[in-house]
């Protein structure tokens, strides 16, 4: 076995408030996490972090999840439970289910998953324990919460649907209806082009041409190249640029021929969490974690945060702690947990993803907030972002599940 | 709770029947002013409360939200989160004549009823500063979970309730060891505190929770929950924050926030009476001394809705600076 154990062990609080009869040591049961990364994850090298391009991780997730544990002393104490936080890499996708097991086999059942979609895959193939809780971070793709869900992966990260619903809501709200599509044709730049069509299809924008890009200066791919011959012959009212890794959209707004916004993976971005939302106490979620993280907080950081406050949210709302009706407990329609971007968010059951409001961000300002006034939705707002009950392949037969 | 009460309670041992006996008209006069603070304009705003003309703007330090008057009503105390101070406002020239250095970006506040201490949430540092108004200095630091909001000081001056954002959970303070001696689990993002007028329950606004839990003051647990549904409205947008009690406790007024209403509660039976529509994020509220009106700030409005408490209608709106957050009514 390859893979490496960092014990990130300030994470352990005993709280030494006086005058109560706290549990002692002895009596206090642990709750073990496992943060899981993936030492060669592209979306970690050094040169895209230092980028810093818009909703991509801007550095690894640990200080977010230690923050939540830190936050959760009160909960843990009061529960006689303390949170125990470690991470392990692996060198090598495929050696995530043997550390899966093996961590399954020594009492850990709370996993965050900071991997690529595949990985999760990997994951859950491997989940034994059927208590198991897989938590996922950082992987945007709509077909973990499709045709590869499964019973005991949790999303907290949002799918690309709910980002490219967003977004649909937004330009058709400003009657920005006919865009230019740039899109590279990489497999996942593929699958966020055919989020975007459905998001269009939803919502009624119009993609009046969709035109495949490539990072390069070869004059001889001019027209996949050159900003402006991309951008010049047709004629709309927003490029959106479907770039999953945002080195090709960084260079897109002010390049290109008309004088139109630039949306998707630069300029407007759909993301998840931003630092400069000053509203619903996330100005003290950011300096909280300004202070711990030495940079400012993104949305895969949120993810992390989120996810242990969810667990440790599901501590505090259960009498004694118990891991069997666990997730049962978090995917009810009463568990709510606050993300401090507004509205209680709550799972959604048929694909067990958090519900949670999006953010319209451009690079020091959230300019809007999905879902926008006036999008509606029979049952919670929420649910007009990303897969609707009934709506997707997603076949998750545990009882818990709640399949339509 | 209204300055008129709040003597009663300082002069008397605070028991249900002492105070019965305290509905005596108030002494010395009033300003017969509203005070509206603005987070963003770091302003309060001053009204004539008869006819709501603006008397003018006070200048404060940054974000300015919670503001208390002291017994006498001559000192508005005003906690301005950015400048981590709350601002002592002379009433009789409306302007600051204090500064109290209180710590790291306070939030709510309360003052115990001999006027001898206040007590802070800090809210980016999860701490409750206790600061001695006679020594004018900080005496002591109690950590708290992170964001604390409500503080409530009992009417007894034994016990500071404190509520904690993060950790959904009212801590109970100990004023003499200024040790936590309970942590009581409630619903999310709790926010605001009031006293029922007996003393028996203490109410707790759950902001995301949606809801009230009402506490029982002697045992410390849950013994109702209260829940809201104004028509028209989805419940995930109903977020109730800010309180206020009728003098003869049978009345409690609730803003729902992002739900754009006031609900009015009959404390006696836990149902709501009905609710009233405001404006956009219905946040701060107030009742005048003889009660016959309401003040509510709408904090994504920018406006003070004054309502009418026989009718439970607004009667009049007025603009009231960027981010209307707490009002005191002085009249």
């Amino acid at each position: 076995m390859r893979f490496i154990r960092f014990l990130l062990g300030s994470c352990i609080f005993y709280l030494s408030v006086g005058g109560l009869s706290f549990a002692t040591a002895a009596e206090i049961q642990s709750v073990q996490i496992a943060l899981i990364e993936y030492e060669d994850d592209p979306r970690y090298k050094a040169n895209i972090i230092d980028a810093r391009y818009q909703a991509q991780p801007w550095g690894r997730l640990d200080e977010a999840a230690k923050l939540a544990i830190k936050e959760s002393r009160f909960a843990a104490q009061k529960k006689g439970l303390k949170f125990d936080l470690t991470k392990y890499e692996v060198a090598a996708l495929s050696e995530l289910p043997s550390l899966i097991n093996e961590l399954e086999t020594q009492g850990t059942y709370f996993f965050l998953l900071d991997l690529p979609g595949e990985g999760v895959q990997y994951v859950t193939s491997a989940a034994q324990h059927s208590s198991s809780l897989f938590f996922n971070l950082s992987a945007l793709d709509n077909n973990l919460r499709g045709e590869y869900c499964h019973s005991n992966l949790l999303h907290i990260a949002p799918s690309r649907k709910m980002l490219t619903d967003a977004m649909a809501q937004y330009l058709v709200s400003k009657k920005w209806k006919e865009a230019l599509v740039l899109y590279s044709d990489n497999e996942e730049d593929k699958r966020y082009l055919s989020s975007l069509q459905r998001s269009a299809k939803k919502f009624g924008l119009d993609i009046v041409s969709e035109k495949v890009f490539k990072l390069g200066n070869d004059p001889r791919d001019r027209y996949r190249n050159n900003i402006s011959l991309l951008t010049a012959k047709d004629d709309y009212d927003v490029v959106f640029v479907a770039d999953s890794k945002g080195e090709f959209a960084v260079d897109i707004p002010y390049s290109i021929v008309k004088p139109r916004p630039v949306v998707g993976a630069a300029g407007l971005v759909a993301d998840w969490w931003h630092w400069a939302w000053d509203r619903n106490g996330a100005p003290q979620v950011n300096k909280r974690f300004l202070k711990k993280g030495k940079r400012q907080m993104t949305g895969y950081d949120w993810s992390a945060w989120m996810a242990v406050k969810v667990i440790a949210e599901g501590v505090l709302r259960q009498d004694v702690f118990d891991l069997k009706n666990f997730q049962p407990m978090l995917l009810s329609s009463e568990f709510k947990v606050d993300g401090a971007k507004g509205y209680p968010l709550t799972f959604k059951p048929w694909d067990q993803q958090l519900r949670q409001p999006i953010f319209l961000t451009s690079l020091n300002r959230v300019i809007n907030r999905a879902p926008l006034e006036g999008f509606l939705h029979p049952v919670n707002n929420l649910d007009v972002l990303g897969n609707d009950q009934g709506e997707e392949q997603c076949q998750i037969s545990k009882a818990m599940g709640k399949k339509k | 709770m209204s300055k008129f009460f709040k003597e009663c309670e300082s002069g008397l041992k605070a028991t249900a029947l002492a105070l019965s006996l305290c509905v005596i008209p108030q002494a010395e006069a009033s300003s017969g002013y509203v005070f509206v603070s603005s987070e963003k304009d770091d302003v309060v705003t001053v009204f004539n409360a008869e006819g709501m003309s603006k008397v003018t703007e006070i200048n404060t330090s940054e974000r300015p939200r919670a503001m208390k008057l002291s017994l006498d009503g001559s000192l508005l105390y005003v906690a301005c989160g950015d400048d981590d101070a709350i601002d002592v406002i002379d009433v009789s020239t409306l302007k600051v004549k204090q500064s109290i250095d209180i710590g790291e970006d306070p939030d709510r506040f309360d003052i115990s009823p001999d006027e001898k201490y206040l007590y802070a949430s800090n809210e980016d540092d999860g701490l409750v500063t206790v600061y001695s108004l006679e020594e004018n200095k900080k005496v002591a630091e109690i950590e708290v979970g992170e964001e604390p909001e409500g503080v409530l000081v009992s009417p007894d001056n034994r016990i500071v309730y404190v509520t904690s954002e993060v950790a959904n959970m009212v801590h109970v303070i100990d004023i003499e060891s200024k040790e936590i001696i309970e942590n009581i689990v409630v619903g999310n993002r709790p926010r605001r505190m009031e006293l029922t007028r007996d003393l028996t329950e203490l109410w707790v606004s759950n902001e995301v929770g949606g809801t009230i839990t009402i506490l029982d003051t002697t045992t410390f647990s849950q013994t109702a929950e209260l829940t809201f549904a104004p028509k028209g409205m989805r419940p995930e947008s109903i977020s109730p924050v800010g309180m206020a009690m009728t003098k003869d406790g049978s009345r409690a007024y609730v803003t729902l926030g992002g739900a754009n209403h006031v609900a009015v509660v009959d404390t006696e039976t836990h149902k709501v009476i009905d609710y009233i529509l405001v404006g956009k994020r219905a946040w701060g509220i107030s009742l005048n001394s003889d009660e016959t009106r309401l003040y509510v700030t709408n904090g994504k409005s920018d406006d003070l809705a004054v309502i009418d408490t026989a009718r439970l209608k607004v009667i009049k709106s007025v603009p009231a600076g960027r981010v209307p957050h707490d009002v005191v009514v002085d009249d």
